[in-house]
């Protein structure tokens, strides 16, 4: 029968539109699932630098870091955590809309900046809006490895340790549950010491080997860079979930969708007969 | 029973060691140290090489690392281990790659329109699917 053969086409591609989709989503799950360890798993290493960290400003070092210090802001610094890949719903586009907001503020403020991507996606953002990338990296995968970040964090530091810079935040999405991910700016430098909780009393200070200053700085670098990795690890875990929750919804409406059209196909196909059968019976009532 | 020291051993991608201690034994920089209990407050880089907990007299457990940084407080021992060996000239090459790579990135215009019209498209597609789930709601 001729009837709905565009009706029938449209189904078979929806349908196969659908097998993708749920393949994807089954993906995401499963990889979510190891992203989340992996976020987990880092968590005891940011806590153990930042209480370290904390001890540090509370102490009486002979030598205060540069990242301790607030100067007057003319320049801003930008680390922006985004995913490789699309398909994951608004993920990136909330990230950057949210981003833009604060840009945009920062630039009335009359405020420069100056921006490191990690992330394709953070990449042909800012260079379509020509924004001003000093460093950028990509393709890190599922599982990043902190050395993969170590080169754009390093030329952001070296930035601010040249006066380039006078701020830096890191951009990412911060991973509150599977369905919710919040984007969010985090101050990088200047250190917020007094946001970093309760202090030890008395009067202290640490035995430094080999002085002060070295081990400060190291230190500083190895602090900066978890924050950033925690950040993109959290950001790996926002990117799955919301893949998952938008490949499921993608496949639910593909499901709505062909039920809606199934359901015209049939009532094309009862017309069709219901039509010929009339027509048989006016014909014959005729002759 | 000798008194014991809480020590932690973690790298940023994982938790290698938690727990008490009588002696942790770290290759710090300008030598080897061993910290006990009550130690004063003490902050240093660690050389690549093996750290031994001394768990008690009976287990003593080694682990590698490739440099970090060695914290003790009086009753708490910290060791950041860096996940690969770090030094000021590697960490500077890595630098220059990823400022090289945004430089790149600046003139491949073609590369860049592609993208600023893959977000524009994004976008009007985030539109449609908005009308198209209002006029469904509508009917």
């Amino acid at each position: 029968m001729a009837v709905g053969k565009e009706i029938r086409t449209k189904i078979g591609s929806i349908r196969n539109t659908q097998k993708i989709t749920r393949a994807m989503e089954m993906v995401a799950a499963s990889k979510m699932r190891k992203t989340q360890d992996r976020m987990q798993a880092t968590r005891p290493y940011s806590k153990k630098i930042g209480r370290i960290i904390k001890h540090l400003a509370h102490a009486n070092p002979e030598y205060k870091h540069a990242f301790m210090l607030e100067r007057p802001v003319k320049t801003v610094g930008l680390i922006v955590i985004s995913s490789d890949r699309g398909l994951c719903g608004g993920l990136n586009s909330n990230l950057f809309r949210m981003l833009l907001k604060r840009m945009k503020t920062w630039s009335e403020a009359g405020c420069e900046m100056r921006v490191a991507t990690i992330g394709q996606k953070a990449a042909g953002f800012f260079n379509g809006i020509g924004a001003n990338v000093v460093a950028q990296v990509s393709r890190l995968g599922d599982a990043p490895h902190l050395e993969s970040i170590i080169g754009v964090i390093k030329a952001m530091l070296d930035e601010y340790n040249e006066g380039r810079l006078d701020e830096l935040h890191v951009v990412y999405n911060e991973f509150v549950n599977t369905m919710t991910q919040r984007p969010s700016v985090d101050q990088l430098i200047p250190i917020r010491a007094e946001e970093l909780g309760e202090e030890l009393k008395g009067h202290w200070d640490y035995i430094y080997e080999p002085d002060a200053k070295e081990v400060l700085d190291d230190l500083m670098i190895r602090y900066i860079e978890s924050l950033v990795f925690q950040g993109l690890v959290e950001n790996n875990a926002c990117e799955q979930s919301a893949r998952m929750v938008a490949m499921k919804s993608a496949s639910d409406n593909a499901g709505k969708l062909i039920k809606e059209l199934q359901l015209i196909y049939n009532k094309a196909r009862q017309a069709a007969i219901t039509q010929e059968i009339a027509e048989i019976v006016g014909g014959a009532a005729a002759v | 029973m000798a008194m014991t020291i809480h020590v932690d051993i973690v790298s940023a991608e994982r938790e290698i060691f938690s727990g008490q201690a009588e002696l942790v034994v770290a290759p710090a920089e300008m030598g080897e140290v061993g910290i006990a209990a009550r130690h004063a407050p003490f902050l240093t880089r660690l050389k690549p090489g093996e750290v031994r907990v001394k768990v008690n007299a009976q287990d003593t457990q080694p682990f590698y690392i490739s440099g970090g940084m060695l914290e003790v407080q009086p009753h708490i021992v910290t060791i950041l281990a860096d996940t690969a060996i770090r030094a000021k000239d590697l960490d500077e090459a890595a630098a220059i790659e990823a400022k090289k790579r945004a430089e790149e990135m600046l003139q491949d215009k073609s590369g860049r329109i592609d993208y600023a019209k893959a977000q524009a498209q994004l976008l009007e597609a985030m539109a449609q699917l908005r009308s198209i789930e209002k006029l469904r709601k509508g009917r």
